[in-house]
Formats: structure tokens, C-alpha cells, sequence
């Protein structure tokens, strides 16, 4: 392992895991519970990768604000949505973070500065890049975090967004979560310059690729980066490489890949991966990683229960929300 | 007679003008390695290869402007947006370029590009993903706009949207895929640009199409048994709107009601609405009646999903009330 991680201690590693664990299991109970026709309509899993999530919010405080897609269980578990609100959104509830309007791919909570959830690819870069226009208009130290797909960055908005951003010395971070495939399209086939990262440094933003299955080179790349956004360089790109392990969504047959190519992958997963280093370095007990494992399936378990037993939103209630409401009092 | 599905009729017709025409290409995001989004081009890749089945990346904008720069270079593109919503990063260039260059150039340019789309609600995926804007593409002079409902227009309009030289934009509601039916004749099918009447009867006019369609076939069913006889009035072609289809059956029965997936308010159903108070208004014995969707975007939450899209039982309850002697209070807006 490198320098840049040397720093980084045994129980902060632990905590990792954890977090990574927590959106793994966390998803599978997913899977599960949508066969169970508990969770319905599209339901993508960010199975193989989760450290890209999990490092990355390592680097953000409170006042950050946080942009993702429709596979973002993972951010938001990271963010710091508790397991309860986000299984009783997907579960269609009205204690759901988004009211049981939105689902599996609208999750929000802006309490935390956590804006969603969004379902059109490269749709929330503008929104990020007014976020952060928006924070450093009003002198606020913060920054804005973006997350999207290799498939994002064929898009218009994306380019647009990027050109802005280093335009106005904006204070975000992109977080290119590349995994190869936008559904059944492999990037060689949507990219002409499969070089990512080099896209964003060709608008002149400070930009670089990682390995984004190894958790320990993403907290350490955002972190550099959220402290340099933090002085005042601007708008930074991390092309994060990874891989997910399961289909696009639950409807994929996955015609575009063949098994071997998943299973090489896996062997790489971020957490097989931290899981034995930890081992090999005697740094974790095979009952601490039990107490973990068994955590985590509690808070799962507890959540489930409390979504089940959740209500729904009156039916009265339809046209709630589609604008302020005006108190009369 | 076998019976055939939706989509399976939709895949029909696409493979049949790419037999037919070399100048016929299909392209979309994942419309071919994958089998796109909603099955409806699985197995066209490996029947008639990579150049006329075409993946493109993820740039609506692009691959949309590109479909009809390639109708105008003397090529016949099917294009495929995978969702009505995803239709929105395309709009300039079907709002501003198809639609308006052969007015612009003084009727020089030819744009004879047919865009397919799915749309419609019904399977929890929420508000980025389940609208109907059919009456946004038929308020746009210069485009066709087709919504087939039946198995035998999945199958046949498409041909017809091929061989008209201006663009045509296709809908198919997400619902319809999986339907099935007996493929009907060919010749049994009407012109692309006419309205059908799916179920003739004389008490009053239901009005709809596309995704619509079975929900109001089915309430005609029910309202049988309850006495009353509904012919229903399938629209296909939301622009240009089959006037003469339309006042000839509320001529015949006095009595419209419009069903629309989308929402009242400046939509298709306001404009059919509006078409009968026009030029049919005498023929009428009761108000014009409309079910439509809540306005509200289209929520996750099941029950909030179907509570906010028009119902059988919402259709039978406004065709029953319409039967009845008029009272003014229920429809007093105050
Ligand atoms: C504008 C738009 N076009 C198409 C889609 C359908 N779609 C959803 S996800 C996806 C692939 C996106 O790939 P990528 O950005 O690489 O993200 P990944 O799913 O791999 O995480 C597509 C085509 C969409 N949601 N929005
Ligand atoms: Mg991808």
C-alpha cells in the first residue's frame, strides 16, 4: 500500500468496512425484498461499488452538499440517511426520505444536504454546478459533491456542466464512477476517448483516475481533493474505476457481458479486497468482522420491520407537494 | 390463430422495413446488444448487424439531431428514445429542426425521420419516468404524432410512418408491451391519419387512445350491464387530429367523454374537448366531460400511482352520471 494511506489507522479501517458492508447487505435484503414485490419499480444495486461511496464521503463535512443517481442506496446510506428512512422510501411509505413519492431512485434528505437521487442520466450536473454557484455566491464554505456514470459523460449537459464549473472557479467535486457499461453498452462503444479524466482536464479542471475499488485510494483522492477545492482551486474530477457485479437493473439478462469478465472483477471487489488486507495484516479479528456482519443485519433487520410496519401517505394527500404550501394561519 | 404480443408486433414492423428498405436503420441507446429497454428490438443486432442496429451512446440531443440529419441526407432512421421524459434533452432538435425545416426552407428540405418512444405510467418508476407528452408533440405544427393502442397498429403504423415524408413521432405506452392479441389483416388497418371506432354504441362518445384504450374498451363492458351502450372512439393519431371521426360519433350519441393519461390542463384532452365545443357544440346534451391524470407528477408509492392516473371505475362513474338529467350543482366551480 502507499504512502498517502499509511496514516490511516485500524479502527478507521474498521469503519470503513463497515459502511461498505452496511450498503452491500444492505442491498441484498433489496433484492430479496423486490422479489417479495415489497420493493417495486426499478431497483439498481451498487453491488462492487461501494468504496467509491464510502471513500469519497470521508472527505465531506455537514455543510457539503451531495448529488448522485438512481443508484445511489450507497451515498445515501454513506451520507448518513439512516437505514429506516431510506428501506421505508423504497418500500413506498410516507416516513420515507422522500415521502413515498420518489423510490428507489429518488432518495433526498435535505437536512443533510443530500439532493438526490436523480434518474435522468447527467441531469443533476447543472443542478451541482448551481449548488455550488449558489454557495460560493453566498460566501459558504462548501463544497458540492457530484456523482454519475461513465455513460453521463456522453452527454451534452455533462460538458456543459464541467465548462462551467472551471469557468466560474466553482467550488465541487465530480466523481465519475466508471464501471465500464451505461446498461448494455460497453464504453468503447459510447466513448470515441475512452480517457475520462481527460476530458475534464481538457476544460482545464485539476483531474485524475483512480482505483475505485480500493477505499483507502478514494477517501485519500478525495480528501486531497476537497482540501485544495477547500482553498479556493476549483472544480476537481476523479475518475474512480470500478465494476458492478450485477445487472443495470432487476430487468438485465446481461447479453452485453460475458461471466468470466464478472468474475475476474469480483476477485477485486472493494471488499474482499479491504477485508484481506485487514486479515494479512492482523488488523481485524474474525469475531470484530462477525460483530460487524452482525451489526449490520440488526439494523437491516430493524429496518424492514419498521417499513413493513410503516403507514402509507393518505391517498388524500396526491397533490401534496407540488407546490409551497401557503399557511392561513 | 396464434396470438401475438405488443411488443412482438412493434419488433415486427421494424424488422419487416429493414427488410424492405436498405435506406432503413434502427437506432437508440441499448436498442441493440442489450435488446433494448423494453425487449421491443431483441434480436434485430444478430438478424441485421451493427450498422443497421445501432447502440448509441447516451446523447439524446446527438443521436435524435443525427436521425434527422440522416432523413435528410436520403437514409429512413427508426430512432428509439428509451422514455417519453428522456425525449425532453432531444426537444430542440425535434421542435426546432424537424418539425420546422422544410416551412423554413421554403418546402427545399424533407425530413422523413420516424422517432419511437415509450411513455405512460403504471410501474412505479416516478416522476422521471412515467409521463404522457403526447399533447406536447401534438401541439407542434410540421410533426405527426402516433399512438397506437391495438395489436394490428403496433404491427402496420410504422410502414405508414416510413413512407410519410415528414417526421413522425410514435408513442407506445409502457403498459402495452406485454399485451396480447390476434394479429389482424393487414388491409383491415385504417390510414395512418384516421381515428377508429373500436366498439360503435349510441348513448355516449368515449374518446382516447394509446395507453388508454383498453381501460375505456373495458369500462364499455361494464357499462353495459349497467345499461348503457358507449361506442368508443380510438384517436391513433394525435396530430393530425381526425376531426371528421370525432363530430360524426357525438353527432350520433350527444354525449363526449375524452379519457387522457396526461393531465387536463393545456393538454391533448383540451384540445379535443375544445375541437367538439367548436364545431359540435349543438350536437351535445350534456357538458363535455374529461378523465384524465391528478396534476401531480407521477409518485412512486403504489396506491399514490393509481390514484393519480384515470380508472375504469372513474370512467364508468362519469359515463353514469352523464346518462343522468343534468344538475348544475355538481359541476358549479364555485
Ligand atoms: C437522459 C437519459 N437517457 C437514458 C436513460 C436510461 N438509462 C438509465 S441508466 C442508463 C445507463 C447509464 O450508465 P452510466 O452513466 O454509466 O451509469 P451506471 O448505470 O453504469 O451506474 C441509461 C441508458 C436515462 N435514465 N436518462
Ligand atoms: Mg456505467
Amino acid at each position: 500500500m502507499s504512502n498517502n494511506k499509511l496514516h490511516v489507522n485500524r479502527i478507521h479501517l474498521h469503519f470503513l468496512l463497515k459502511q461498505m458492508i452496511r450498503i452491500r447487505r444492505f442491498e441484498e435484503r433489496c433484492v430479496t425484498l423486490y422479489n417479495e414485490e415489497k420493493i417495486r419499480g426499478f431497483l439498481h444495486l451498487y453491488n462492487g461499488e461501494e468504496a467509491i461511496a464510502v471513500g469519497v464521503m470521508q472527505a465531506l463535512t455537514a455543510q457539503d452538499a451531495v448529488l448522485a443517481t438512481y443508484r445511489e442506496h450507497g451515498h445515501a446510506l454513506a451520507r448518513g440517511l439512516s437505514m429506516d428512512i431510506v428501506m421505508a422510501e423504497m418500500f413506498g411509505k410516507a416516513s420515507g426520505c422522500s415521502g413515498g413519492r420518489g423510490g428507489s431512485m429518488h432518495l433526498f434528505d435535505s437536512s443533510q444536504r443530500f439532493y438526490g437521487g436523480s434518474a435522468i442520466v447527467a441531469g443533476a450536473l447543472p443542478i451541482a454546478v448551481g449548488i455550488a454557484l449558489a454557495d460560493k455566491m453566498l460566501q459558504n464554505q462548501a463544497v458540492t459533491c457530484c456523482f454519475f456514470g461513465d455513460g453521463a459523460v456522453a452527454e451534452g449537459e455533462f460538458h456543459e456542466s464541467l465548462n462551467l464549473a472551471k469557468l466560474w472557479q466553482l467550488p465541487i467535486l465530480f466523481i465519475c464512477e466508471n464501471n465500464l457499461y451505461a446498461m448494455g453498452t460497453a464504453l468503447e462503444l459510447e466513448q470515441s476517448n475512452q480517457k475520462i479524466h481527460l476530458k475534464a482536464a481538457s476544460y482545464g479542471l485539476a483531474s485524475q483516475v483512480i482505483d475505485g475499488m480500493n477505499v483507502v485510494d478514494v477517501e485519500a483522492a478525495a480528501k486531497l481533493a476537497c482540501s485544495a477545492i477547500r482553498n479556493g482551486a476549483g472544480p476537481h474530477f476523479i475518475e474512480c474505476q470500478t465494476y458492478r457485479f450485477r445487472g443495470h437493473s432487476m430487468f438485465d439478462t446481461q447479453l452485453y457481458r460475458n461471466n468470466d469478465e464478472v468474475e475476474q472483477w469480483k476477485k477485486k471487489g472493494p471488499l474482499i479486497q479491504l477485508t484481506q488486507w485487514l486479515k494479512d495484516n492482523h488488523q481485524i479479528e474474525s469475531d470484530e468482522l462477525q460483530a460487524i456482519e452482525l451489526a449490520v443485519d440488526k439494523e437491516i433487520d430493524a429496518a424492514v420491520r419498521s417499513a413493513d410496519a410503516a403507514e402509507i401517505e393518505p391517498v388524500e394527500n396526491l397533490l401534496k407537494h407540488v407546490y409551497t404550501e401557503v399557511s392561513h394561519g | 390463430m396464434d396470438k401475438i404480443t405488443f411488443r412482438e408486433a412493434s419488433r415486427a414492423g421494424i424488422a419487416e422495413a429493414l427488410k424492405d428498405d436498405s435506406r432503413v436503420f434502427l437506432i437508440g441507446e441499448d436498442v441493440g446488444r442489450y435488446g433494448g429497454c423494453y425487449a421491443v428490438s431483441k434480436g434485430l443486432l444478430d438478424s441485421f448487424g451493427a450498422q443497421r442496429i445501432i447502440d448509441a451512446p447516451l446523447a439524446e440531443a446527438g443521436f435524435v439531431g443525427a436521425g434527422i440529419g440522416a432523413a435528410i441526407g436520403g437514409m429512413r432512421p427508426i430512432v428509439e428514445i428509451m422514455t417519453v421524459n428522456f425525449s425532453l434533452l432531444a426537444l430542440d432538435q425535434i421542435i426546432n429542426n424537424a418539425a420546422t425545416l422544410r416551412h423554413m426552407s421554403g418546402g427545399q428540405i424533407s425530413v422523413p425521420v420516424v422517432i419511437r418512444m415509450s411513455c405512460g405510467a403504471g410501474k412505479q418508476l416516478a416522476a422521471q419516468h412515467s409521463h404522457s407528452f403526447e399533447g406536447l408533440y401534438a401541439h407542434i405544427p410540421g410533426l405527426k404524432v402516433l399512438y397506437p393502442g391495438t395489436i394490428g397498429d403496433a404491427r402496420y403504423m410504422l410502414k405508414m410512418a416510413l413512407d410519410d415524408p415528414d417526421p413522425v413521432i410514435i408513442f407506445e405506452h409502457v403498459m402495452l408491451y406485454n399485451m396480447e392479441a390476434e394479429l389482424p389483416e393487414k388491409q383491415t388497418i385504417a390510414p395512418m391519419e384516421k381515428a377508429v371506432i373500436r366498439r360503435t354504441g349510441h348513448d355516449l362518445s368515449i374518446i382516447t387512445w394509446g395507453g388508454c384504450l383498453y381501460k375505456a374498451m373495458d369500462a364499455a363492458e361494464q357499462l353495459k350491464t349497467l345499461g348503457i351502450d358507449a361506442e368508443v372512439v380510438d384517436l391513433r393519431c394525435l396530430r393530425p387530429l381526425d376531426r371528421v371521426t370525432i363530430l360524426d360519433s357525438v353527432r350520433r350519441t350527444h354525449k363526449a367523454l375524452i379519457v387522457d393519461e396526461s393531465w387536463k390542463s393545456g393538454g391533448m384532452s383540451a384540445e379535443v374537448s375544445a375541437t367538439i365545443a367548436e364545431l359540435g357544440l349543438w350536437y351535445l346534451d350534456a357538458p363535455i366531460n374529461r378523465v384524465c391524470s391528478a396534476e401531480v407528477p407521477i409518485p412512486y408509492a403504489y396506491h399514490l400511482e393509481q390514484a393519480s392516473l384515470p380508472q375504469v371505475a372513474q370512467i364508468i362513474a362519469v359515463a353514469k352520471q352523464m346518462m343522468e338529467p343534468f344538475n348544475a350543482s355538481i359541476r358549479d366551480p364555485l
